[in-house]
């Protein structure tokens, strides 16, 4: 586990430093992801203990957003004011393009795709 | 109770007290939802944060205390982002065959997402910062106040509608594509993906390790998708 973990960290920080020298628009992790499905590809299988590592990561994944969410604590008066109007836009725009990419990818998907 | 005070001060100064608040709170919250068999509006994180937020305003305590514990938790988005290549991975024969309608869906998709916001909310009355802000908040935070800060916006106003859109996406999109008929995971999670970013993800993948890998696949092509179309938009329209 603590290898995987090595890894992982390792990552972050290859990617983040790409990030920097290279001035790209994207979050450090994420080239740290394409990084690691580059090599897993190369590889042809993940290894066991890493799987388990990535597994138990993202099966906990919601956890990990609740100190951010918080945040909102810092904002609420400067959303208050329009706070109905906000609040229908965005949950209806979700809704919305939940709906739209779900059924166009459903659409296109060849019908032996369709689980 | 002098000594209860005392207690009290010191736990006040540690990390470990808001950082035991918020898994505590978060496990409790978990179990709510399971019982309740997975009702959307009991979404564990809607639910935490709610709870969390008013704890802090009763208490009195200002966020960046809170946070000083907190932060630990939130680091490990960094690596949970980089393991989302495992099990996309996995996926990748998937991925080859479906390469087409993934890119079609994905450009519609992100087309909608943000259109449908800028449509609703010129319509309702949003105006000026207010409504660029809003218009990064399907993709993931670090891109969303990226594009925000580029165009005008707020990025701690973007940070804000990213997290509720996020909560939205995962508290109703697995029910609300069941309902419409929709029961395959792709096509589940690459919506989530698409719609609500890392929480929508987070969700799929209590879902499905399928549904999950796909939608991490949406929500880092959006993200990258939707900081090319919003400077475009933004300059056709004026905003």
């Amino acid at each position: 586990m603590i290898a995987s973990i090595a890894a992982l960290l390792i990552l972050q920080l290859v990617g983040t430093i790409i990030i920097r020298l290279t001035g790209l628009p994207l979050p450090g992790p994420v080239v740290g992801m394409l990084l690691l499905f580059a090599y897993l590809l190369w590889r042809g299988v993940t290894p066991r203990p890493f799987e388990a590592t990535a597994r138990a990561l993202l099966q906990n994944l919601a956890l990990l957003f609740v100190p951010a969410g918080v945040g909102i604590v810092t904002y609420l008066k400067a959303v208050a004011d329009q706070w109905l109007a906000l609040s229908i836009t965005l949950i209806a725009s979700a809704v919305i393009s939940l709906v739209v990419t779900g059924f166009v990818l459903h659409a296109l998907m060849p019908r032996a795709e369709r689980g | 109770m002098d000594s209860l005070t005392e207690i009290w001060v010191y736990l006040e100064e540690q990390p470990l007290l808001w950082l035991t608040v918020t898994v505590g709170i978060f496990w409790v919250c978990q179990q709510l939802y399971r019982v309740a068999g997975e009702f959307p509006l009991l979404n564990p994180v809607l639910v935490s944060v709610t709870a969390i937020v008013l704890l802090l305003l009763a208490t009195g305590t200002p966020y960046d205390e809170y946070f000083d514990g907190a932060q630990f938790i939130s680091f490990l988005l960094g690596p949970a982002t980089v393991a989302l290549a495992v099990p996309l991975a996995a996926e990748a024969a998937t991925l080859k065959r479906l390469w087409l309608p993934i890119a079609v869906a994905l450009t519609v998709g992100s087309a909608t997402a943000i259109g449908s916001a800028l449509a609703i909310g010129v319509a309702l009355g949003v105006r000026g910062e207010m409504l660029l802000s809003m218009l990064p908040k399907s993709v993931t935070t670090p891109i969303a106040m990226g594009i925000s800060d580029q165009i005008g916006g707020s990025p701690s106003l973007t940070a804000v509608f990213v997290i509720l859109t996020g909560i939205v996406g995962a508290a109703v999109g697995i029910p609300l594509l069941k309902v419409l008929g929709l029961r395959d995971p792709v096509a589940k999670g690459f919506a989530l993906g698409v719609a609500s970013h890392g929480i929508g993800t987070a969700r799929a993948f209590e879902h499905s390790s399928r549904a999950g890998a796909f939608s991490g696949l949406a929500m880092g092509l959006n993200g990258a998708l939707t900081a090319l179309l919003i400077p475009i938009l933004v300059w056709l329209f004026g905003l």
